[in-house]
């Protein structure tokens, strides 16, 4: 998108503008955050990836702090956590804000990934931007996952343990990945080491891939809740001050919210089974895992067969990797698809049924529940969503965002 | 390749060429294939870990009907003392009904191969995604077919330890073990 300020910026400053001649990022940020024309119309729903962004570096800081008193060793890594929980100064502030932290990351994640579903914004030419997204997301869940296991308590362990015997389905060389994994027969120290290796790197990856996403998406810009594009001036403001405070505000909002859980109901979104130390030779009666997973995990014992259940539950994010080809419909947001508009609430519903299945044991009604579940998930992206964008009758676009603003604001 | 950058007149023997390409391309590619291999295989289990592969088990002490759980390679090993009955009801299933078909004697049968129907010596972990099977213990659940009960996804394994029911696809593994007399046993 063409900037309508052309000019570069002047700086009075003699130092900044020094740096800016020999290493422009002051332009830079002039341009990319500040006249960076916004589409004027976003609701709060475009809140959601300063929010996580914000969410990711916490969750750096949190982390980098709480590695300084973290002991990565089966016999020692449980009661180091302990110790940051009841010696080491402010460290039960800093554990608390990094468990629920990462919570608050994956609830701004999945608000994210619901406002580019409902408004289209995977679409042309938006495609990669979304792809590099899911990508975020896989690299965040995988983190999360090493994360986990490394308070070695039974869930830590089991959890492991549940997770990593999925690639054993892999037939012929599925025992040897397996091994290679662990680095042993069994999850123990040498796993547990390089777990903490991997959670370390990880999130300074989803930095670099982030980075991708916002370059990505300063090519053409965000798309909006209408869903066209932007036609001139008319339809835009800068981005700062407009959604600077936007976003300043429903961060505010979003953070009270984290802060509340992080300080008064702390373990709420956590296993209880985790504060016993995690030990081999005792399953404990019901494996769950953290409830960001918990879809995917309904998901994966659905399918009565080893290596179906772990292909469904792999192919449940692939699967979003080809949703700009797999939506034929040409209108981006759901306000003007009336068909596709219900369904997506449909699916919504659906993970939360997921959710709901793979929080219980797979017994009774949650297993048909269950696999009613993972059917619907997948009929949702791979039947209808290509026969709804041929058969659907869209209502009429308006002509621009100023047009429809001010329309809406006369009326 | 190169061709098309050939100028007019000069000779450049375009073959030749492309072979230095692909020789240097393909030197590059096992160059950087011997360069990560250690990297992998820096992953797999150190020395030290495959040297606590072998445990010896003294069974005296396991009356008829009971069973104990011995950590090997950081495992749960499963040495059940099967009663009359129970070693009877393993060898009656036909074959027919497995769904990882193993006679029962092949299952009690150590390295030597002598067999010992009344030890049955597994690795007490679900075959499907690693848990550890209940029904070792008095009072543990053990499925509908007096065997091992898995509490994550409902396994349930019979008196051989052969998988009967639920997710999982294999019976549970039997490891290499060799009764040194007849009452010592070693695994791995």
């Amino acid at each position: 998108m063409a900037s309508s300020h052309g000019t570069p910026p002047v700086f009075n400053n003699k130092v900044i503008a020094w740096i800016d001649h020999r290493l422009p990022i002051f332009s830079y940020m002039e341009k990319e955050y500040h006249h960076f024309p916004t589409p004027r119309n976003f609701n709060y729903f475009w809140n959601f990836g300063a929010i996580a962004t914000v969410m990711l570096v916490l969750m750096i800081a949190t982390g980098i702090v709480l590695a300084t008193n973290y002991t990565p060793h089966t016999t020692m890594a449980f009661d180091s956590v302990e110790r940051i929980m009841r010696d080491v100064p402010s460290g039960w502030l800093i554990r608390y804000l990094h468990m629920t932290g990462a919570s608050f990351f994956f609830i701004a994640v999945y608000i994210h990934i619901f406002r580019g579903l409902y408004y289209g914004s995977y679409k042309s030419p938006r495609e990669l931007l979304w792809i590099l997204g899911v990508v975020i997301l896989l690299l965040m869940m995988a983190t999360a996952f090493m994360g986990y296991v490394l308070p070695w308590g039974q869930m830590s362990f089991w959890g492991a343990t549940v997770i990593t015997s999925l690639f054993t389905a892999i037939p012929v060389v599925g025992d040897s990945i397996t091994t290679w994994l662990w680095g042993g027969f069994a999850i123990d120290n040498p796993t547990l080491n390089r777990f903490y290796a991997l959670h370390y790197l990880l999130p300074f990856v989803i930095v670099g891939v982030v980075a991708l996403h916002v370059v990505a998406l300063h090519v053409h810009g965000s798309n909006n809740p209408l869903g066209i594009d932007v036609k001139g001036p008319q339809d835009t403001v800068p981005f700062h001050p407009y959604y600077t405070m936007k976003d300043g505000f429903g961060l505010m909002v979003f953070l009270i919210i984290y802060a509340g859980f992080a300080f008064f109901a702390p373990n709420y979104l956590g296993d209880p089974a985790n504060y016993i130390q995690a030990n081999p030779l005792a399953t404990p009666t019901h494996i769950v895992p953290e409830w960001y997973f918990l879809p995917f995990y309904a998901i994966l014992r659905a399918i009565p067969n080893k290596l179906g259940g772990v292909l469904a539950m792999f192919g449940s994010i692939a699967v979003l990797f080809v949703l700009p080809w797999l939506d034929t419909s040409r209108v981006r947001s759901a306000s003007f698809r009336p068909i596709y508009k219900w369904f997506v609430f449909v699916l919504v519903a659906d993970v939360f049924l997921l959710g709901v299945c793979g929080a219980n044991p797979p017994e009774g009604w949650y297993v048909p529940l269950a696999q009613i579940g993972t059917l619907y998930y997948f009929f949702h992206f791979l039947i209808l969503l290509p026969v709804l964008g041929k058969i659907e009758r869209p209502l009429p676009l308006p002509p621009s965002i100023a047009d429809a603003v001010l329309k809406k604001n006369a009326g | 390749m190169a061709s098309s950058s050939i100028p007019a007149g000069g000779h450049v023997d375009p073959t030749r060429r492309d072979f230095l390409m692909v020789a240097t391309g393909a030197m590059g590619a096992i160059g950087t294939i011997a360069v990560a291999w250690p990297f992998i295989n820096n992953l797999n289990p150190a020395a030290d870990t495959l040297a606590l592969s072998t445990v010896e088990v003294n069974v005296a002490p396991v009356q008829v009907g009971q069973a104990i759980t011995v950590k090997w390679r950081g495992k749960p090993l499963f040495i059940r003392h099967r009663t009359p009955e129970e070693i009877k009801a393993a060898e009656a299933v036909p074959m027919s009904e497995l769904r990882d078909p193993q006679t029962d004697n092949s299952r009690v049968t150590d390295t030597a191969k002598k067999v010992r129907p009344e030890w049955l010596i597994m690795i007490g972990v679900c075959t499907h995604l690693g848990c550890v099977p209940l029904g070792n213990n008095p009072g543990d659940p053990k499925g509908e077919f007096g065997g091992w009960f898995c509490p994550c996804h409902g396994s349930m394994y019979d008196t051989s330890g052969r998988i009967r029911k639920g997710p999982a696809p294999l019976n549970l593994a039997i490891p290499g073990y060799l009764f040194t007399s007849d009452t010592l046993v070693r695994v791995g």
